[in-house]
């Protein structure tokens, strides 16, 4: 298929369009100075992946995605930005100074992981029509199928809450202990 | 004509690869963690596209758990963070070498 | 997709839009009046008959205004803020169905902005966006005060999420044991709601055919919770400590003029709007109601049903005012304390007792 083939259909360019986004953000997120914009730009970079996961009918999972990641994750890094009062403008001598040998090896990664999809993927074909996979599936799949993996992903959910609780506890001084007071 | 299921998995390998970069460059604590949450989702696209290709539910069911372990991950982190913060008061994961035998 | 269905898109989504700005409007006068009312004065009264053009007047001067732009904004972010603030707000009330869908030549209408099958899971999603216009507002006005109140809108927006999500979540699992198999669409939740409890149960007949089949019967726990969530969401008195005027000057909003100003201001009402639509839609049965077909003439009917839905949604919407002329701010450790100790523990429990009747009656007791 020649590239002008490809590119004469609409769905390509809604594809180039949002993959564009997806990247270039994801670059700015690297390369941001102030924390807040890195933050933002992760935003545009998951609200493309969310689109992409539309594009590939994976309407639940997309929804899924806007909502932990982008309504809760992101707002914690916010808020954790905000109350450590990190500092959030330049932050200069905190990059690595070695910058030739890590860009030549991720380039090789990346070029060896594309090659290699396209090399296996690049014929199938996959459309944002046709049968989306239902919500219902998906549960049914959860609970019956991945029924453990499920009861073991909530433990270890119930293990981050306390454990987080933990860390972020300020500990009491030996009076407050005595009177047993929580600050 | 539609995109193939490889320009998707091609594309999350550039993500992946970003991630990584920014995982080796930069040494600011919180933006390591923003890296860590670009791979994984570059992770997410490559097994959505995978499931897709293949017509397979199991790939969005490994992004459900992948999500839900990210979200835990995160929460621990940043309470992590935040204590080291309050204790002193570096982004630069370089000082945080206390442990180091 | 053919000419004539591309039509009724449009149409369904500038209908809802209208109506949504429309209500909107006559929400800021509504409240001004009732409050005036609550505390013995006489509220707007001066534009148009009772002072209801007053929203109007009052827009036109905020949009004349200078929109006054502070030396030490981040800029960008300072003028996107606003924006962020109304969009999610006018989408979540895209999912909402507001009224019976009706056939233009053979083609069906439905009353709402879009039908998604996962529609529940968007308005979640949606409502959780709306927090980075606050936060957003609040960091890059570059100021004390509208950082607290950004900080104070965060932790607050994620605490009372929790429990809003599990109350929908109760409801959700209810409704699945109304029809053939759970959903998530908020279309398919409405019209599982119409008739009344008496069609059910053949025992209590007599007594619950007077009983609309809403969602808020069985699960009024899940109602209160839900209600009391949707207030502390939209950062509405007595949860309103991200713009406390008495405490932090006017919070997130502080730096902000003119018509910058006036979008924060209308994003708070849609948001109240569509959040107690949603509210009705979930517990109250939505547009259902005696619609009287083949009795009254055919226009009446096909127009009562969007009747029966603002009203429901308006009894909601007065509960919001009348918190707010009744209830002080509570103090931000209360808040945190009702949100984590009371609501999420309060929904979990309930989320427990209803899948166990829920299993209960699907299954028969666990000895048989």
């Amino acid at each position: 298929m020649t590239f002008s083939a490809w590119i004469s259909e609409p769905i390509n360019w809604i594809f180039l369009l949002v993959g564009l986004v997806v990247l270039a953000s994801g670059f700015r997120v690297v390369t941001a100075k102030n924390v807040v914009h890195a933050a933002l730009l992760l935003v545009a970079a998951l609200a493309g992946t969310a689109g992409l996961f539309l594009m590939l009918a994976a309407e639940f999972v997309a929804w899924v995605l806007v909502l932990v990641y982008i309504g809760a994750v992101i707002v914690l890094f916010l808020f954790g930005i905000m109350i450590t009062r990190a500092p959030t403008g330049q932050d200069e001598g905190l990059d690595s100074e070695k910058k030739v040998v890590p860009a030549l090896l991720s380039v090789g990664v990346f070029v060896l992981m594309a090659w290699g999809s396209i090399d296996a993927f690049g014929t199938t074909l996959v459309g944002a029509t046709g049968d989306p996979i239902s919500t219902e599936l998906i549960g049914e799949s959860l609970l019956g199928r991945f029924v453990i993996p499920f009861e073991v992903v909530s433990f270890v959910l119930l293990a981050a809450l306390i454990g987080s609780i933990t860390l972020a506890r300020k500990d009491l001084t030996p009076i407050e202990e005595e009177e047993g007071r929580r600050v | 004509m539609i995109v193939s299921a490889g320009y998707y998995m091609a594309l999350a390998a550039a993500l992946f690869v970003i991630g990584a970069l920014g995982m080796l460059l930069r040494r600011n604590v919180l933006v390591m963690f923003m890296c860590i949450e670009l791979m994984l989702n570059a992770v997410n696209l490559t097994l959505i596209s995978a499931g897709r290709a293949l017509n397979d539910l199991n790939g969005q069911v490994a992004v459900f758990f992948i999500l839900v372990v990210a979200a835990a991950e995160v929460v621990v982190g940043l309470a992590i963070i935040v204590a080291i913060f309050r204790r002193r008061s570096t982004a630069s994961i370089d000082e945080l070498s206390e442990l180091r035998g | 997709m053919s000419w004539p269905e591309f039509w009724i898109v449009v149409l369904r989504v500038i209908l809802t839009f209208g109506l949504l700005l429309v209500v909107t409007i006559l929400n800021v006068w509504a409240e001004r009046k009732i409050l005036a009312k609550m505390q013995s004065r006489i509220g707007p009264s001066r534009a148009g008959p009772y002072g209801i053009l007053q929203t109007l007047a009052d827009g036109m001067k905020l949009f004349f205004k200078e929109s006054i732009t502070p030396r030490k904004v981040e800029l960008g972010m300072y003028v996107l803020a606003p924006f962020l603030a109304v969009i999610p707000a006018f989408l979540i009330f895209m999912m909402v169905p507001w009224g019976r869908p009706f056939m233009i030549g053979d083609h069906e209408v439905t009353l709402q902005g879009a039908d998604l099958n996962v529609g529940l899971l968007f308005i979640l999603a949606m409502s959780s966006m709306a927090v980075y216009a606050v936060i957003l507002a609040g960091w890059s006005s570059g100021s004390t005060y509208p950082l607290i109140g950004g900080v104070r809108a965060t932790a607050q927006a994620i605490s009372y999420e929790a429990a809003m999500g599990l109350a929908m979540v109760a409801v959700v699992m209810f409704s699945a044991t109304q029809g053939d198999g759970g959903t998530l669409s908020l279309a398919e939740i409405v019209e599982r709601q119409s008739g009344t409890w008496g069609d059910l149960s053949p025992a209590l007949q007599p007594v619950l055919q007077f009983v609309p089949r809403w969602n808020v019967f069985p699960q009024i726990v899940a109602f209160v919770i839900f209600f009391i969530a949707i207030v502390a969401e939209t950062n509405r008195a007595p949860f309103d400590l991200v713009e406390a005027e008495q405490e932090i000057v006017g919070g997130f909003h502080t730096e902000y003029s003119g018509i910058r100003f006036a979008m924060f201001f209308l994003a708070e009402y849609i948001n109240i709007f569509s959040m107690s639509a949603i509210a009705a839609t979930l517990f109250l049965g939505g547009w259902n109601g005696p619609t009287f077909d083949g009795v009254l003439p055919g226009f009446v009917s096909a127009v009562l049903p969007t009747i029966y839905f603002l009203a429901k949604t308006y009894f909601l919407v007065f509960l919001f005012f009348w918190l707010r002329a009744t209830l002080p701010r509570l103090r931000y450790d209360q808040l945190m304390q009702l949100g984590w100790k009371r609501l999420i523990p309060g929904a979990l429990g309930w989320l427990i007792v209803s899948t166990l009747v829920i299993s209960f009656r699907q299954f028969g007791p666990p000895w048989s």
